[in-house]
């Protein structure tokens, strides 16, 4: 049997399986903590947590709800 | 003295010896077929759902040495020891597609390891073989510094001696017993043990954080006693925030040990070992949850400031050991019984990883090196019992780094193993996407992005060490006039890709052979259900798959 090419076009169908525009949200939570201009200060402070600290606490937040918004958009639903 | 904690360590043995039991029960947990088979012992039948993979993942990222380093960390050097958050949040984004196609392929060829992917898709053995070697050098210092948390513990109860058996006792005993119930459960051991390391930590985490503050003055109180203990400290790289110096280090870091983390070999064992892609993406989404957690106790560093701990002295005169720290918070400011809660919380920590880790580490050898190379026609049976065995010798192998070595080497060790295992992704990540890269390129690739990152981290000092002073490379030392410091580990792995390239490029040219591809675009999106073929047949019975490179 010789072995498709990865590359050829027959394999669109398939691919396109995985494909999704949602998947292109992940990159925010990729991106953003990997910002310091954005937390790399201490006011203002909450609870007493300079910006440094709740803030890179608080893109857990953002990590957690955009893999979740993306997994439910782009779950198998019957046999799609 | 140890007498002085006797109720910390009567409390510390019974939920040892707790899951202990656990361990040895879950040979019979969810009842497998035939347990004398690789995929059985090895990876739990291929069979974990939504909560166990949740909890078997997590066990297995975030450790005892998290639990104790990163604070440590930020006990010693202020903000840049944050960076276990920002590289939490990132790692499950960047692997979410990647690892169910991970899973695929590995669920339709019977995969059990990276380097088996490997093989198979790039038909090279000597580029498997690297693969394999690196997961393991990779994974053995990183057992051993499980032992470095459980010693940390142990030390702070007093439970140490004068001679070098004395002193290890306690440890070779516990990786005895962890031993003896890996060999029989395999990955069904850690599974179960997890859930009881998890609830002892989140009980202990959420008493820590509401209760310490108090006791402390309030979050406030705590940041700026570490920020006036920064002030005061000589050192230009400290402090409760980044400076414009180590900001690229901070990200670089991040991002590279996010990269990494899922190319160790235990990472992957625990994704395989689950039922179906519906339950990696889930636990993707869902596993930041511990970041939380690490965040929290990443903070207990400071609180450890603001408490006034003065961390026990280290293995060398006049040094001190601040991963004794948080076990000292503990015995400072909790009552005896619960101080041994948290110290068996962070005990058990560490077995959960170590047996994981250490079945991946067998794993490999019995994949990639004795099945390649020793014993072609290894039936699933003896595949097994062979994984068995290494997990014990692998485990011997880190109680002796300990034991016989200075702990701080296994610390050196495994930061090396960061560096080195990023030098996988372009094989095992991008491989999952492309075939473009040619075989040969990836290793030669492999061999320079590994001698570059040597190299570097050979070259950088720290405040005690002339060598191996951490993975912060100065930007100086390659002709840039700037204070800047970046991620080794980063460094090397762009030279890799951009040499495994270039290489590619000219082989093509050559029309060099390439091999033969062993998966099809479709094995790439196969879920659970889909029938499965046996590797070992598939490859005998095709001697087109016979060893080219």
């Amino acid at each position: 049997m010789p072995a498709p090419e990865p590359e050829a076009p027959t394999t669109a169908p398939t691919r396109a399986k995985d494909h999704s525009p949602w998947n292109w949200l992940l990159f925010l939570p990729i991106v953003v903590p990997l910002i310091p201009a954005f937390f790399n200060g201490d006011a203002p402070r909450i609870f007493g947590f300079p910006r440094y600290y709740w803030l890179q606490l608080a893109w857990i937040l953002l990590g957690v709800s955009t893999t979740t918004l993306v997994y439910q958009m782009t779950k198998k639903r019957g046999s799609r | 003295m140890w007498r002085d904690h006797l109720t910390e360590i009567i409390v510390f043995s019974l939920l040892f010896l707790l899951v202990s039991a656990m361990g040895f029960v879950a040979a019979r947990w969810r009842r497998p077929k035939d347990m004398a088979h690789l995929d059985e012992w090895g990876l739990g039948g291929r069979s974990f759902g939504g909560w166990i993979t949740w909890f078997l993942v997590g066990g297995d990222l975030y450790t005892a040495y998290t639990f104790v380093a990163v604070p440590a960390l930020m006990f010693g050097a202020g903000a840049a020891g944050f960076f276990a958050v920002p590289y939490t949040i990132v790692v499950y984004p960047l692997v979410f597609l990647v690892l169910i196609r991970l899973w695929s392929v590995s669920h339709r060829h019977g995969f059990v390891t990276p380097a088996d992917f490997v093989r198979t898709r790039f038909d090279s053995p000597v580029l498997a073989l690297l693969i394999a070697i690196t997961g393991i050098v990779a994974t053995m210092p990183y057992i051993a510094l499980q032992l470095v948390g459980i010693e940390a513990v142990l030390k702070t109860m007093g439970v140490t001696g004068e001679s070098t058996v004395a002193r290890h006792l306690p440890i070779i005993i516990a990786f005895a017993i962890l031993a003896a119930y890996t060999y029989q459960s395999g990955l069904r051991a850690p599974a179960l043990i997890a859930f009881v390391k998890d609830s002892l930590i989140y009980v202990v985490i959420l008493v820590t954080v509401i209760y310490l503050p108090y006791k402390l003055g309030g979050w406030g109180d705590i940041f700026d006693a570490a920020d006036a203990k920064f002030q005061a400290s000589p050192n230009p790289n400290d402090g409760i925030l980044l400076n414009g110096n180590n900001q690229l280090q901070y990200v670089t870091l991040a991002f590279g040990s996010a990269l990494a983390l899922f190319l160790y070999p235990h990472s992957i064992t625990g994704v395989l070992a689950s039922r179906n892609r519906d339950v990696i993406k889930r636990n993707m989404s869902a596993l930041p949850a511990y970041s939380l957690l690490l965040g929290l106790i990443a903070l207990l560093g400071y609180m450890a400031i603001a408490a006034g701990v003065k961390p026990l002295p280290g293995a060398s005169a006049g040094s001190v050991d601040n991963n004794t720290v948080v076990p000292l918070l503990f015995d400072q400011q909790f009552p005896d019984w619960f101080a041994g809660v948290a110290y068996a919380a962070i005990g058990i920590g560490a077995l959960v990883p170590a047996a994981i880790m250490s079945i991946a580490a067998a794993n490999l050898f019995t994949r990639n090196i004795y099945k390649e190379y020793l014993k072609r026609d290894a039936s699933p049976a003896q595949e097994a019992n062979v994984s068995k065995i290494t997990s014990l010798v692998v485990k011997v192998g880190a109680v002796a780094c300990i034991v016989f070595l200075d702990p701080q080497f296994s610390i050196d060790l495994q930061l090396i193993g960061g560096v080195i295992i990023l030098q996988t992704l372009p094989a095992v990540a991008l491989g999952l996407y492309t075939r473009w890269f040619h075989r040969t390129g990836l290793i030669v690739g492999w061999v320079a992005g590994m001698g570059l990152g040597m190299w570097m981290l050979y070259q950088v000092a720290s405040p005690t060490k002339k060598h191996f002073g951490g993975s912060a490379f100065p930007l100086e030392k390659f002709g840039f006039d700037t204070p800047k410091t970046i991620y080794v580990g980063i460094v090397a792995v762009l030279v890799n890709l951009a040499v495994a390239a270039l290489l590619t490029l000219i082989l093509r040219a050559t029309k060099a052979p390439e091999g033969v591809d062993g998966t099809t675009p479709d094995d790439y999106f196969a879920d659970e259900g889909d029938p499965r073929v046996t590797p070992g047949a598939e490859r005998d019975a095709d001697p087109a798959r016979e060893p080219v490179a």
